[in-house]
């Protein structure tokens, strides 16, 4: 769409400007209800809606109080630390298994490169609830079931796809003569991994770990049934107080969760950038 | 070359012929890259490939009868279930020596809860013969068969033994069947009296519902996609992020969000009621029903359509929407004969993505759904923590992932699995 020609007769004039107001109310569709959610946790009353003192911007309909409720009710620190001690485990464990998986599917001669390609991506396209209940059968089995380490191995198996598909874009593009010219240069294998190719797959690796990290810090289906009361997390603690009683605190983690969003699309857009720069592509 | 062929096969530079030491080389790169997969294949095996396979021999496994009943088990064979008389002495005998020791062991009302998936009642017929079982005197001589009819009047129906005898077998098709509102009768398979019909029409209204959130979705991505293909970069990617930011944000933010939306004293009624679109008693109910899910799914689930379409409509050269108006073209007809048909393979890959993907929400339907707009996964999850009948929750799950893996199937053959991206 380059603007509208001069000659555009009136009834092109009239979609071009409808088609525009579509697309605007389809992106309102998208944002709006992230956005409503802001200014709703800082409500000083316990409602879910702007109340009229904060609809006429008053100081007093606007409060912390959520927020405090947050930081200082201990089942939502515990569910954080939880959270905070999952994740990070998780993305490290999918990370480097994933990471070396994506460079031996990048080489040229993979048996049954396809088959195993849809075996690594299956936990991402197999719902949530069917990985659920498959590992709670078997990690009751095994004694996993309800334990740390349980929803660890759970959630670095969600996350594995994700540093699958983003690590293989970023080796499509990679220059395979320079681990050649190292090894020529009397390099072993592991200097050349590490000094020459980690250093310009970077960018997909860390976007990887960033979208491992979001699959485990979001996940709520599977902890559910993995995990026991000891392993509450942050989206299980919200899910509960949804669907029992709904506390308006939900809404100040809501905003913290965005603020932590916005922050990692950032993250993911600069490395995107800096990865097409790396490989002589121009960022568009 | 001509002298390469006097003296025999060629040679690498250690003397063997370069044909093996080719072969050794491209042995030893595939060596190479199947080390590096390894780890990982094993890791994604136990942590959930074994779990998935687990599941699905859960919903055909059945060894809690003739584990708790062995006697019986054996003793039942003979017995022709259609007679329509009761089994033999022998056989009460040997559900008086299984129950006995079922019992000691507390295990009797675990095989009676099985059964009673069958034929409701069953359960509460071993719990009450099994709180006498283990006081039965096995060596006094006393006639079972009455002594069992006695104690409780269930033992005399002929129908407790059919169903004892039809899942003696360590497999069994009946929680497939029970998955398609079937069960097990005097002549085989029978469907199940109308009331008691649920999850055929649960899952048909799984299906009819990831359909609509599928059809809303391209509605409304098609637009979006097309805008955003055909910007300038810089405002193309400014606005990129109103659709990214969504997809990066936690999917139980969204659903709070609508949930505080969509409530009847929430923003959406707050605001019909102050336009004046909706009178104040007469708020409207935009929860807890289909029409609920539908729109929180939809929102959800939209950047997933948005980016696959993104990206095919960025390769679609604008030259060819000109060439066909210059070449007489309406726009309508440029549109539809055109442009159209190119996008389509953006839509199959959207489609296919979202349907996958709303067919087995969980999260969402529980949270909004109330109870006409809830999913099979919700029943799934039902069956594994309320009710315990796993076996159920197994076969339901097998039926769902059957479909999921037709789906993903066709996606690798259209898009292809390599082609997946993200952001």
């Amino acid at each position: 769409m380059s603007g509208l020609p001069p000659y555009a007769s009136t009834g092109q004039r009239v979609w071009y400007y409808t088609f525009r107001v579509i697309c605007g109310l389809i992106f309102f569709f998208l944002i709006a209800p992230i956005v409503v959610v802001i200014p709703l946790s800082f409500n000083a009353q316990d409602f879910f809606t702007f109340t009229p003192e904060m609809l006429r911007l008053d100081p007093e309909g606007f409060s912390l109080k959520h927020y405090r409720d947050f930081f200082t009710d201990s089942g939502w620190q515990a569910a954080l630390w939880n959270s905070v001690r999952i994740a990070p485990v998780a993305t490290i464990l999918s990370v480097s298994l994933g990471t070396l998986a994506a460079i031996g599917l990048s080489q040229d001669h993979v048996p049954a490169r396809r088959a195993i390609m849809a075996i690594l991506i299956s936990p991402m396209i197999v719902p949530l609830i069917i990985s659920a209940a498959g590992m709670y059968f078997f990690f009751s089995r095994i004694g996993l079931q309800g334990s740390y380490w349980g929803v660890v191995l759970a959630h670095a198996a969600l996350g594995i796809p994700f540093v699958i598909i983003t690590v293989t874009a970023t080796l499509v593009g990679f220059d395979r003569s320079l681990t050649r010219a190292a090894a020529n240069m009397g390099a072993d294998p592991v200097t050349t991994f590490f000094r020459v190719q980690m250093p310009l797959i970077l960018p997909g690796v860390i976007s990887g770990a960033l979208f491992a990290f979001i699959t485990s810090f979001d996940e709520v289906v599977v902890v559910l049934f993995v995990g026991s009361a000891g392993q509450k997390t942050l989206p299980w603690q919200m899910f509960l107080g949804l669907r029992e009683q709904i506390s308006p605190t939900i809404l100040a983690v809501a905003t913290i969760l965005v603020v932590v969003s916005i922050a990692l699309l950032t993250t993911v857009e600069l490395l995107r950038r800096r990865s097409e720069r790396l490989r002589g592509m121009s960022p568009s | 070359m001509s002298d390469m062929t006097d003296t025999g096969p060629v040679l690498a530079a250690d003397g063997t012929p370069l044909k093996r030491s080719l072969a050794r080389a491209l042995r030893r790169q595939k060596m190479r890259a199947l080390m590096l997969i390894a780890p990982l294949l094993l890791f994604i095996l136990i942590s959930f490939i074994l779990p998935v396979g687990d599941m699905l021999y859960r919903s055909v496994q059945n060894d809690i009868v003739s584990k708790t009943l062995p006697n019986t088990v054996v003793a039942l064979e003979s017995w022709d279930a259609n007679s329509g008389e009761l089994p033999e002495e022998a056989v009460f005998a040997a559900m008086a020596t299984d129950l006995k020791s079922a019992a000691a062991a507390k295990i009797h009302t675990k095989v009676g809860g099985r059964l009673n998936y069958e034929n409701p009642g069953i359960s509460s017929l071993f719990r009450k013969t099994g709180r006498k079982a283990t006081k039965f005197d096995l060596e006094a001589g006393i006639v079972w068969k009455d002594e069992l009819i006695d104690i409780n009047d269930g033992w005399g129906d002929p129908d407790v033994w059919r169903t004892i005898q039809t899942y003696s077998s360590p497999i069994t098709a009946g929680y497939f069947l029970n998955a398609i509102d079937m069960r097990v009768g005097p002549d085989g398979a029978e469907s199940r009296p109308e009331e008691e019909q649920i999850y055929m029409n649960l899952l048909k209204r799984t299906l009819w519902m990831s359909m609509m959130i599928t059809i809303s979705c391209i509605l409304l991505a098609y637009p979006v996609a097309w805008i955003l293909a055909n910007l300038p970069a810089r405002q193309a990617n400014l606005l990129m992020i109103l659709v990214l930011l969504p997809f990066w944000t936690s999917l139980l933010v969204r659903t709070s969000a609508w949930k505080i939306l969509l409530q009847q004293q929430g923003v959406i009624n707050d605001i019909l009621v102050w336009i004046g679109l909706v009178s104040d008693d007469a708020r409207l109910v935009i929860i807890n029903n289909q029409f609920g899910t539908i729109v929180a799914m939809t929102h959800i689930l939209l950047p997933f359509m948005i980016l696959p379409m993104y990206s095919v409509m960025q390769t679609i050269p604008v030259t060819y929407l000109r060439a066909a108006k210059s070449l007489g073209a309406t726009d309508w007809t440029a549109f539809w004969r055109v442009y159209f048909p190119q996008t389509i393979p953006g839509i199959g890959a959207g489609s296919i993505l979202v349907f996958i993907l709303a067919i087995g929400y969980y999260i969402t339907p529980a949270l909004v759904g109330g109870t006409k707009g809830t999913f099979i996964s919700n029943q799934i999850a039902f069956h594994i923590s309320t009710s315990l009948n796993w076996g159920l929750a197994a076969a339901l799950g097998a039926i769902l992932l059957a479909v999921v893996l037709v789906l993903y199937w066709a996606y690798d053959r259209i898009v292809g699995i390599d082609n997946v991206k993200l952001g």
